[in-house]
């Protein structure tokens, strides 16, 4: 069944905020196979302007995942999550995530789409520090499939 | 942010690098533990198949995060990529043996923008088939 149209524009709590460590930073780093030193040698990092260890530019994801999760687990919403699949994911950075950030996503349904009986939902996930200031802008594009023909 | 290419030295058709990352079954188990995503279908070959998929895929974020290297380790600093986007058109399949697969990255600089940032476009391919569709950074550069 399609999505409700009316759940377009509507924003959700921001959530708790989020501590960047080093130490998971670099986990992540070493999980992508990425050894470069921004990521785990804040000295390093001082050199390129930055003043503590950065994470790669996905590593934000998770955290706007979880976020969206409010979003996808909305039981007004009914969205079935055991069809969805990642259909696309972008960010926009202010500047890159650090060591340090206490970082809190305010998440919104930017639209709702029925395609051949696919429901798309985009989600935009605004991520900003202890101070208010934007970090990052993650977009996630979910589709839950639609349901197989009964035989 | 201080990215080791200069704008001037770059145009339209520059090549980056390309850069080819392995990926085993080993990777997505750990891959898993860092980013916090243990769905299954990237660890579990009887659950994968009984989704309907060919067998265990990799973690669409992981292909994300291996594809932009190509960018990242070119400018030096990571902290200049300003825009990063991708399609998830195919799964990368990883099976149960010690080559597991392979994800080839190619990018080249599609556009010169304004304020010093250029538009590279990425092409991500596994057994010979496109996984990653729309794949487009925007970069600063010195």
């Amino acid at each position: 069944m399609a999505l409700d149209q009316s759940f377009v524009g509507r924003s959700y709590p921001p959530t708790d905020p989020y501590e960047v460590g080093r130490e998971k930073i670099r986990e992540f780093a070493e999980a992508i196979g990425d050894a470069n030193p921004a990521y785990t040698d804040p000295e390093a990092a001082k050199v390129l302007g930055h003043t503590d260890v950065i994470a790669p530019p996905t590593f934000v994801f998770a955290i706007t995942y979880k976020a969206a999760g409010q979003v996808v687990q909305d039981p007004q919403l009914g969205l079935d999550y055991s069809r969805v699949v990642h259909g696309d994911q972008k960010f926009a950075y202010s500047r890159p995530v650090r060591a340090g950030d206490r970082l809190s996503v305010t998440s919104t349904i930017e639209s709702i789409k029925s395609l051949a009986g696919n429901d798309i939902l985009d989600i935009r996930g605004e991520v900003h520090d202890e101070a208010g200031e934007h970090v990052v802008t993650a977009w996630i594009k979910l589709v839950a499939r639609a349901p197989e023909e009964e035989a | 942010m201080t990215a080791k290419i200069a704008y001037d030295a770059v145009e339209v058709g520059t090549e980056l690098p390309a850069q080819s990352f392995p990926v085993t079954r080993a990777t997505l188990v750990q891959y898993a533990g860092a980013s916090g995503d243990f769905n299954p279908i990237h660890w579990n070959e009887r659950f994968a198949r009984q989704v309907g998929l060919p067998d265990v895929i990799a973690h669409g974020m992981f292909t994300m995060a291996e594809a932009i290297r190509v960018v990242t380790d070119w400018l030096g600093d990571p902290g200049a990529v300003v825009e990063y986007g991708v399609r998830f058109t195919r799964p990368v399949v990883v099976p149960d043996d010690d080559q597991g697969a392979l994800i080839e990255v190619s990018g080249k600089v599609a556009a010169k923008l304004d304020d010093n940032t250029v538009r590279v476009d990425l092409t991500a391919t596994s057994a010979g088939q496109k996984v990653l569709g729309m794949s487009r950074a925007v970069v600063r550069l010195a």
